[in-house]
């Protein structure tokens, strides 16, 4: 039996459990509802509670546990000059008796010992699936049970059910919570290993970044230098691109909806527009390596100049693109926010449209606008694919935008796709890219939603 | 009152430009949305048809199994790749050098020998006997056929040689060559052959990843935000919270994918690449998008329902799910599905959790390694061939006609079910 049809028969009991706890109450007072401290379906909602809760539980433990119990009797009984290899050795070992025992490629030849540490590790599991199989169902059974035995007149069955969802309400919301407390701790921990080989210092100051480490001491030019600048320089200078196709677009964009355009006019344009926000980066990726970017190359060379086909432009020219969504309706939630009073006192002073807007709502806005171009600014800082897609791979540190320059995310994807080691300085410092990418990302987030609330506050 | 009757004209006219100004920019960004289309239409509606060649195969015993033969083990072990090799030399018997007939092989498709195998495996009545059947092109070939190869270039730069291009022709000439509909596309998982490659393993996978990212984020993130919205004190702690979901809607998503690296692959031993990681990174990734619109779709509920409830002597919980929850609904839901659309296009977390392995095997269940269609779509983006790029659009097609239909979708039932109190 697989873990799926345990989950599915507890449900099943659960369902149960409901039904007789249910119709006990009902039984006790003989169809008199009014005389139940608690509606019937509560008592049903408690039994069946208290059949799968507990048992729910025990076998999140149990699978939580079972890998390294089974790991650590299989190794037990291993021969004694095995159990004394190094950690990574025995690890392989222990790869190899997991692989036998389920029947896929070995990497090494069988012998005698590791057929039988197999046989012993197979014959563990299946105790051990038995086992917790046994435990749930007579926990499940036996919980129900008694739950169903203590149903009772005066029991406060409502109150009880209500605690168990306050509880779940609880527990959901603190969630994230643990999500931030998982990445800053899952970042940090990577971080701190890599800053014990390569020096904070050289991390951050450093101006040259060729992150191929040696395999072998004596290899010619793979010295391995973790230098962040250029990658730093790098995503500036697309966020910079981004930032100046996206925010007189995206602003202008927003005042003629907002100020301009009639009704036809904005219910027709404002819903395309919004179709750029829900395209997939992916999708943006790939426009700008295979249209923009050999668009700009062309351009560049009937012009007499050296474009890299892979050029800063092009990568933030479509990253512009994607945001202009992003600072149009952010732009467009703060000019409606500003009180029509203000546009009346400009237009009874004999001031035109365009200079109301120029005088008197851009000004008037202007915090919330600065804190939207703040969160796409953050958004364009930690996009990932058009720059992977579009952007160059090698570190270059330059300001020029028909060069081919880095990101930190490329960065990021190219140390981590592919084989792992997380001994080497060469992963650990994706880690550490990723560390000042989550602190750089939440410092302008916070910046943001401040101004963006005390600008809110202003005018309510 | 002549100074200001001066300067009408002037200031006029910067009215008229600045709404001009609005205007363009506005245009441009229409521009942008129906260039970006047209230039993925343009590039990938032709990977909906395939070319096809048409083979007089003989089902030559010698070298598959005698006739009458019916273990399947015997049928399977057949040269079939002889038998493609041979039609094609009866086909063309003035080619006879190695190199030309290395060339001539390479006009059909690796497929085509399996495609052979199946249909022998299926009816073994028909060793020893002579069909005509039609089999997948090379993707060079596709390609020349549909036009992207261009034919001025010197004979070296070309993936079609010219007595390759003349035996093509020879074939159109007796009406051996024809575009059908590419049901490979749909039917396959991923090939490092284009013509052989198709998207259904990585929608599966998708499939998959978007289910257990559903059953964990709608429940988790409704219920967290019932209790910021109905329950919660207002306190320290409260705050707390509600920043911190605020801050991790616009963490980078790439970030939540080092976490799944770190969280579930290193520490709880999970295994790459399968859609039960993936559907869990996704759940962390959309749960603030869930938990901001639930709680926007709590707020509109009128407090006057609230007290009503109250008054006839419900509990507060009782409250919440008969009466507050039901009205919510839609506006969650509204919110899930845009949460699941942005779950169904995102790439960057699920490359660091190992999404981006080549799998041609079509994933039966959430433990299975499997590919999502935007890994699929950056996986092929990559590739080098002319024929991966118009497969690449098309299955940049088949996302987005997915994620206009949820959109679509959302706007449907936020226009049913929107009710202003």
């Amino acid at each position: 039996m697989h873990t799926s049809t345990l989950i599915i028969v507890l449900l099943g009991l659960m369902s149960l459990a409901y039904y007789m706890g249910r119709k006990r109450s009902l039984n006790l007072v003989s169809g008199r509802v009014r005389d139940l401290h608690s509606l019937p379906s509560y008592y049903g909602l408690l039994t069946a509670l208290w059949c799968g809760i507990p048992a729910i539980l025990l076998l999140v433990v149990w699978i939580s546990f079972e890998g390294s119990v089974v790991t650590g009797l299989v190794v037990d009984s291993l021969p004694q000059e095995t159990q004394n290899l190094p950690p990574e050795r025995l690890n392989l070992v222990l790869n190899d008796i997991r692989n036998l025992a389920t029947g896929d490629i070995v990497s090494t030849t069988v012998d005698e010992n590791m057929q039988q540490a197999a046989d012993h590790y197979a014959r563990l599991q299946g105790i051990s699936h038995m086992a917790m199989f046994v435990a749930a169902l007579s926990l499940a059974i036996l919980a129900g049970f008694i739950a169903h035995r203590s149903i009772s007149r005066q029991q406060r069955a409502r109150n009880r059910v209500e605690k168990a969802v306050n509880f779940f309400l609880l527990s959901s919301s603190t969630l994230a919570i643990f999500t931030t407390i998982g990445i800053v701790l899952s970042v940090l921990f990577e971080s701190l290993r890599f800053f014990q080989q390569i020096p904070v210092t050289d991390f951050i100051f450093g101006l040259e970044w060729s992150p191929q480490t040696a395999i072998r001491a004596d290899q010619v030019g793979s010295s391995g230098v973790f230098g962040a600048i250029p990658l730093f320089a790098g995503t500036f200078l697309i966020t910079l691109i981004a930032m100046v196709v996206a925010v007189p677009i995206g602003l202008l964009s927003a005042i003629y909806m907002a100020e301009y355009a009639g009704r036809h006019f904005r219910s027709l344009a404002k819903p395309v527009l919004e179709v750029l926000a829900g395209i997939p980066t992916v999708v943006y990726g790939f426009f700008a390596a295979l249209t923009v970017a050999p668009f700009f190359r062309d351009l560049g060379a009937s012009l007499g100049l050296g474009v890299s086909s892979e050029s800063a432009l092009a990568a933030g020219v479509v990253m512009g693109i994607m945001i202009i969504p992003f600072v149009s309706s952010l732009s467009d939630d703060v000019i409606n926010a500003v009180p029509q009073a203000m546009r009346d006192g400009s237009y009874g002073l004999g001031a035109t449209r365009s200079e109301t807007i120029r005088q008197v709502i851009i000004p008037a806005a202007l915090p919330g606008i600065v804190g939207g171009v703040l969160l796409a600014v953050s958004r364009a800082i930690g996009e990932t694919m058009i720059v992977v897609m579009a952007a160059g791979l090698s570190a270059n540190l330059t300001a020029n935008p028909l060069e081919a320059v880095t990101t930190v995310t490329v960065q990021i994807v190219t140390l981590l796709v592919g084989d792992q080691e997380f001994d080497s300085a060469k992963t650990l410092a994706a880690f550490a890219l990723a560390l000042v990418l989550f602190v750089i990302t939440l410092a302008l987030n916070m910046i943001a939603l401040h101004i963006v609330r005390k600008y809110r506050e202003q005018y309510e | 009152m002549t100074r200001v009757e001066k300067s009408l004209a002037r200031r006029y006219r910067q009215e008229r430009n600045f709404k001009r100004l609005g205007l363009g920019a506005i245009l441009l960004g229409l521009l942008f949305v129906s260039f970006l289309f047209i230039s993925i239409f343009a590039n990938g509606y032709t990977a909906f048809q395939q070319t096809f060649i048409k083979l007089d195969v003989f089902y030559d015993p010698e070298m598959i199994a005698p006739v009458g033969e019916t273990d399947p083990d015997v049928l399977s072990a057949g040269n079939y790749g002889g038998l493609v090799k041979a039609t094609m030399r009866e086909l063309f018997p003035s080619v006879t050098s190695r190199r030309d007939k290395k060339k001539l092989y390479g006009l059909i498709s690796t497929g085509a020998r399996f495609q052979i195998r199946e249909r022998v495996m299926q009816d073994p009545s028909v060793i020893g006997q002579r069909e005509s059947i039609w089999v997948p092109a090379d993707d060079d070939v596709d390609m020349l056929i549909k036009g992207h190869i261009d034919l001025n270039l010197p004979e070296s730069d070309r993936r079609i040689k010219d007595d390759q291009l003349s035996w093509i022709q020879g074939m159109q000439e007796e009406g051996r060559v024809e575009k059908r509909f590419n049901t490979t596309f749909f039917t396959a998982g991923d090939s490092r052959e284009p013509e052989l490659s198709g998207i259904k393993g990585a929608a599966v996978g998708s499939f998959f990843t978007l289910l257990i990212c559903l059953a964990i984020s709608f429940p988790v993130g409704v219920a967290a935000a019932v209790y910021l919205e109905e329950v919660a004190p207002k306190n320290r702690w409260t705050d707390l919270i509600e920043v911190n979901i605020n801050n991790l809607a616009a963490v980078p998503s790439i970030v939540f994918g080092l976490l799944g690296l770190a969280v579930f692959i290193n520490f709880f031993g999970l295994p790459r690449s399968v859609p039960l990681v993936g559907g869990l990174v996704l759940a962390l990734m959309t749960l603030p998008t869930i938990i901001i619109a639930s709680r926007a779709a709590l707020k509109s509920v009128p407090p006057s329902i609230r007290e009503a409830a109250l008054g006839v002597g419900a509990s507060p919980m009782q409250t919440i799910t008969h009466h507050v929850l039901p009205l919510a609904l839609p506006g969650m839901l509204t919110g899930t599905i845009i949460g699941m659309a942005q779950a169904l296009g995102e790439t960057a977390p699920l490359l660091m959790i190992g999404m981006v392995a080549f799998i041609v095997d079509i994933p039966g269940g959430a433990m299975d390694p499997s590919a999502v269609l935007p890994v699929q779509i950056y996986l092929w983006a990559d590739s080098p061939e002319r024929a991966f790029v118009e497969r690449t659009s098309a299955a940049i097609m088949v996302l987005l006609a997915f994620l206009i239909s949820m959109n679509l979708l959302a706007v449907w039932l936020r226009k049913k079910f929107e009710r202003r109190w």
